[in-house]
């Protein structure tokens, strides 16, 4: 079933792997093109460095004149991102143009990491740290990234569980 | 609006884009309506008001952009989109128009400047780019499309006519944007003028919703403008100048300009707004907590008595407090003399007797002036049934060697009661926030005049009226209600004159 929606996502991925950003990687789900995993690398020079974060992208039928829901899977601490991982972000919301795609989504939320909006926090405690104690912020930014690696070796194990 | 707008609208665009290839000062308006008959001008005393129908709204709307014009001379569409901006403040347009920097107001309405750039290129919506044959990628859906199938506005960017379609009924219907439906392009906040909306959109549903949105934000915008408040009235009230008037709307609903609830005088909107904000929200129902439950003094949590023994014990478990339900003192000394209560004088539970007597009273207070309120509004609302009953009389009367002009008398006096309860309704609202001084004595034995006298019309023509001597009863109808007439205005002018000399004295914080 061919939908506007679903022939932009098609476009989107062929894009994304014709004309790939450095730091981000993202592809549709086997049976469904509207749910897409992605992945983004913590930018050098952060204390997100190394980090491999996992984020489900969510897409309705209304596609790119709505914004998809964006939400990290690995667990994350940021000023702008929630306890269950949904992000406060500008143009996923009320600044989203449907000349955005998936690629420059998952750009802005890589720069989001670098960049932090200690303004309209949605994570209090990272907010007030990121603001008043960056060496404490960054402990626990460095905690998330080590984290983040043991999701891929749980994911490791599971898919090894599997093949056994 | 009905289908003859549509065909209008389609008209008007027509002749909007014949006009583009020649003329510079063309007024391109897509939302002209025909010259409409079913206006209406009401005057009440010395206040001057139009009634309008919705195409007479577009009609003045045009108007006020046409004036605009007739000095700027500029493109309509962009016009209505800087009088949106100064919320159709003509004169303050005009002031920055010629006093300030062009290019930076033309910016911060969102708006690429008309003088920019060369005027073959203008409006090139649809056609006008027939020359090129060329096809490029639409940003949205990501299909190439030749340029003759795209469109875009003044900044350039171009997207395919099926994605603003899509975008702009998303914007329209979703989301309820109007005027203020930026270009696509991410960043881009040149506003889409209502030609290119009306030339893009096809769906009848989507321009009508659009069209609406329009004019109700010229309405909402405007302080001489607005919509008549009774349900699924589309007419709007005109003033001549901004002021706290009754009008009457054509379909028969009679409200305060000013803030659009009935007409209420003689309480002024502020207290009106605070009385059903009031009556709305739940402070009455806190009011009943603090009357009839008690904190316990040691977790402070809410307690009802639900038996006749004063020795609480509180069943919060991390509380478990004894205490005594009169003087709120633990419950120890009392042991079994309770009876003799000496903790009764105690200065604190003295204080927590005091704020509940406080807010017990005030509770009171209200309900007192709440229920006289309510019960002259469901009143009102059965004056309805007398009119009706009221009518049959009168054709009996006629069958009775009565004329038609002798039994108008009791629709008058119909009339006159329902003014006087709603006069009455509001006058328990005025005195609620009222403080007692000379004036409110007075103020309060008109009122208790004028409720009586209603009372005793009110009786008149619901039960005597079924007798049979209706000679006797017209002359007592009528001599009651210019009774009631006359009690009601004095009561007016008299709160009136308190408005003027300042000698009403109002309760806060209530």
């Amino acid at each position: 079933m061919s939908t506007p929606a679903r022939r932009r996502l098609m476009r989107d991925f062929k894009r994304l792997q014709e004309d790939p950003p450095a730091g981000v990687s993202g592809a549709p789900t086997d049976n469904n093109i509207m749910l897409w995993n992605a992945v983004i690398f913590g930018p050098h020079d952060t204390p997100f460095e190394d980090g491999t974060f996992k984020l489900t992208i969510e897409f309705t039928e209304e596609y790119p004149n709505k914004p998809p829901t964006v939400r990290f899977v690995s667990k994350m601490f940021h000023p702008n991102v929630y306890a269950d991982g949904s992000i406060c972000l500008d143009i996923l919301q009320n600044r989203w143009s449907p000349t955005y795609d998936v690629s420059a989504i998952l750009t802005s939320i890589q720069s989001l990491l670098h960049d932090p909006n200690p303004n309209s926090p949605a994570n209090n405690e990272a907010a007030q740290l990121y603001r008043e104690n960056r060496r404490e912020y960054e402990k626990k930014v460095a905690a998330i990234v080590q984290e983040s690696w043991n999701d891929d070796e749980d994911d490791d194990d599971v898919d090894n569980d599997e093949n056994a | 609006m009905d289908s003859e707008d549509e065909m209008n609208y389609d008209e008007e665009e027509e002749d909007s884009q014949e006009e583009d290839s020649n003329d510079e000062d063309f007024v391109d308006i897509a939302m002209e309506p025909e010259p409409s008959t079913a206006s209406d001008s009401r005057e009440t005393e010395d206040f001057q008001y139009e009634v309008l129908t919705a195409d007479k709204i577009v009609h003045v709307m045009v108007e006020c952009i046409k004036e605009v014009n007739a000095v700027v001379q500029i493109p309509a569409t962009i016009t209505r989109i800087l009088l949106n901006h100064f919320r159709w403040d003509k004169e303050k347009l005009m002031e920055r128009y010629y006093d300030g920097d062009q290019d930076s107001l033309f910016s911060e309405a969102h708006v690429v400047s008309p003088y920019r750039k060369d005027p073959r290129q203008k409006r090139s919506t649809r056609g006008s780019t027939s020359a090129s044959t060329s096809e490029s990628m639409c940003e949205i859906c990501c299909l190439v499309i030749p340029h003759t199938d795209m469109a875009g506005l003044e900044c350039g960017h171009k997207f395919c006519f099926q994605c603003w379609t899509d975008y702009l009924t998303s914007k329209i219907i979703n989301e309820g944007m109007g005027q203020t439906i930026s270009c696509a392009a991410y960043g881009c906040d040149i506003l889409v003028d209502d030609v290119t909306v009306m030339d893009l959109i096809k769906d009848a549903k989507v321009r009508l919703k659009y069209q609406h949105l329009i004019t109700n934000s010229f309405v909402e915008c405007n302080r001489l403008l607005r919509w008549c408040p009774a349900p699924d009235c589309g007419h709007v009230i005109k003033v001549k100048h901004y002021d706290v008037k009754p009008v009457r709307c054509t379909c028969g609903h009679t409200f305060c300009f000013a803030c659009g609830e009935n007409w209420h005088d003689p309480v002024k909107c502020i207290w009106l707004k605070r009385w059903i904000k009031k009556c709305d929200d739940d402070s009455e129902t806190s009011n009943w907590i603090a009357a009839n439950t008690k904190e316990c003094p040691k977790c402070h949590v809410i307690i009802e008595k639900d038996g006749g023994c004063n020795h609480m014990v509180c069943k919060n478990q991390n509380c478990k407090a004894d205490f005594c339900w009169v003087c709120l003192g633990p419950w120890e000394p009392h042991g079994s003399s309770w009876y003799n209560c000496n903790k009764f004088d105690e200065d604190e539970a003295k204080k927590a007797r005091d704020s509940q007597e406080k807010s017990r009273c005030q509770l009171q207070r209200y309900l007192f002036y709440c229920n006289r309120y309510m019960n002259h509004m469901q009143s009102l609302k059965f004056e309805n049934k007398l009119y009706q009953a009221v009518k049959l009389k009168m054709e009996e009367m006629q069958q009775h060697s009565m004329s038609w002009i002798e039994v108008q008398f009791l629709k008058v006096a119909v009339d006159v009661l329902c003014s006087c309860r709603q006069t009455l309704m509001y006058t328990y609202v005025f005195a609620f926030y009222l403080s007692k001084n000379n004036q409110s004595i007075i103020f309060e034995d008109n009122q208790k005049d004028l409720e009586h006298a209603t009372e005793q019309l009110s009786e008149y023509l619901e039960r005597d009226i079924t007798s049979e001597l209706l000679v006797d009863i017209k002359q007592k109808v009528q001599d009651k209600y210019r009774y009631c007439e006359s009690r009601r205005k004095v009561l007016l002018d008299h709160v009136h004159e308190g408005y003027e000399r300042d000698t009403w004295d109002y309760q806060d914080g209530l």
